[in-house]
């Protein structure tokens, strides 16, 4: 299982790439919709792109319970190989 | 229709002459080709017949941000480009729900796309094939659809009044703009953004066009094949940009002061119900769409100092046209085909060429048109070659005429 504080890290790299958000800007508790205006169709490729770099399935159900970064962290954490 | 006035407030474009206005009317009248060996290796891959194109002289992505580049098609981005440049030069400031310049309900778009993003379809149809479904991006819908560029430039600018896309081919920028002044006169907006816009230079367009024998194989010399009007023209060259203009009421205009490049007094657009790509033999539908557009403007021929000729390049179009005009309206104007240096933006030549029409208008100036060496005897027109030719207008005609027999007039006069 990766490190949190990796997981982290690496997410931000994502979200960063797709949605130009600066990865210092990319914090646990900032909600993904409100605080990062991230639009469905970007969550749908952060999600793609943390699937394969993490080795986790990200369910669409799931997904739509990721709301923070911080609940994509812990998801990733728990559910990774 | 109703009198209500419009006027041209404000002028966008990026071509294969340059990345905005000034640099594409300087290429003009200096007279550069914008036409140039096409950089891909799909060339060679494909042993393509035609290897030239008229690509875009400033990359798109050096005016738009990398994030918001990737969610756009690259005709959503030299349409973005173009409407920007032209809502900042009628002296209007960005747009938020915090600050408008224009009443959002009050202001419409209207840009047009001969094929949209087919680009982006055959990409993620790649990342389909090798990738699975996971790989599609879930932006391949709105990047790929012809009513992209103009929804993108809708939501850019705050417009509530309606965005129009007309898809009419190679006529398609100039129908934006027609469509846009009826957007005024009805009564639905006082300002629109208006015109059309197009990149496709891929394998399959490129082959698709030299399959129709529609297209110039002069590879070897670029810059002469785009060749309107002359004896050894071969066919037409794709390019890629786009063009928009500010349209507004004029009594909104006067009232705060704006510059006025040219006033739109007419339009016609008509269809010749013939073939789905040659010209009627007899040019009825070209020939209509121009005397609309006079009548429209309350004008006669004789007023008509100037025709933007929409002439490809092609053998059999340009003699059609040029038949078409002498009918419609006679040999006097003084006759220009800008596609010789522009070579052909399909949804974004009727805009970019609407815009050197007003551009010849307010300057008092017609370009040349490039390569034309030996004009062709049945042209029996008077066609500025060589140097650019001073001429005092207070009419002129930009014609756009497309696949699918589609024919657009577009009549500006001296504000």
């Amino acid at each position: 299982m990766a490190d949190k504080a990796e997981i982290l890290s690496g997410l931000a790299e994502i979200v960063e790439e797709v949605a130009g958000v600066a990865q210092d800007d990319v914090t646990s508790e900032k909600s993904f919709v409100d605080d990062l205006d991230i639009d469905s169709l970007s969550m749908v490729e952060i999600a793609v792109q943390a699937e394969d770099k993490f080795g986790v399935k990200i369910p669409d159900d799931e997904l739509a319970n990721l709301k923070t970064v911080g609940d994509a962290v812990d998801y990733v954490a728990a559910n990774s190989k | 229709m109703s009198n209500i006035d419009v006027v041209i407030t404000g002028l966008g474009a990026t071509t294969p002459l340059g990345g905005d206005v000034a640099s594409t009317w300087d290429g003009l009248l200096a007279g550069r080709s914008g036409v140039r060996a096409i950089e891909a290796d799909w060339v060679e891959k494909f042993d393509l017949p035609v290897k030239i194109g008229a690509s875009l002289a400033e990359e798109p992505t050096e005016r738009i941000p990398r994030v918001q580049a990737r969610r756009l098609d690259r005709c959503e981005q030299v349409a973005l480009i173009a409407a920007r440049q032209a809502w900042a030069d009628a002296g209007f400031a960005e747009q938020t729900e915090d600050h408008t310049d224009v009443e959002p309900e009050r202001l419409g778009v209207s840009i047009g796309s001969g094929i949209g993003g087919p680009v982006t379809l055959l990409t993620q149809d790649d990342q389909l094939e090798e990738h699975g479904i996971r790989k599609v991006s879930p932006l391949t819908v709105p990047m790929l659809m012809p009513n992209g560029p103009a929804a993108h430039v809708g939501i850019d600018l705050l417009a509530r009044a309606g965005v129009h896309s007309p898809a009419s081919a190679c006529a398609s920028g100039a129908e934006g703009i027609a469509t846009g002044f009826q957007m005024i006169q009805s009564g639905r907006a006082d300002v629109v953004v208006a015109g059309g816009a197009e990149a496709c230079i891929a394998p399959i367009t490129i082959a698709g066009f030299a399959q129709s024998r529609t297209v110039s194989t002069r590879n070897d010399d670029p810059e002469h094949a785009s060749r309107p009007f002359d004896t050894e023209r071969d066919g037409f060259v794709l390019g890629e940009g786009s063009g928009a203009v500010v349209l507004e009421r004029a009594d909104r205009a006067q009232a705060r002061g704006a510059r006025i490049y040219a006033r739109l007094s007419g339009w016609g657009i008509t269809s010749d119900a013939y073939h789905i790509t040659g010209n009627h033999p007899e040019g009825i539908g070209q020939i209509a769409a121009m005397t609309h557009a006079i009548q429209m403007a309350g004008l006669t021929s004789a007023d008509v100092g100037h025709v933007n000729a929409h002439a490809t390049s092609t053998v059999v179009g340009d003699v059609g046209e040029a038949a078409a005009i002498r009918k419609a309206i006679g040999d006097h104007p003084v006759v220009t085909a800008p596609k010789s240096a522009l070579g052909h933006l399909v949804g974004g030549a009727g805009a970019v060429e609407a815009i050197t029409t007003i551009l010849s208008i307010h300057h008092g100036i017609v370009p040349a048109t490039l390569n034309l060496e030996n004009l062709d005897p049945k042209v029996e027109l008077d066609v500025v070659a060589g140097e650019p030719r001073k001429a005092q207008l207070t009419a002129a005609i930009s014609n756009s005429f497309g696949f699918g027999g589609h024919n657009t007039a577009l009549l500006f006069t001296a504000a």
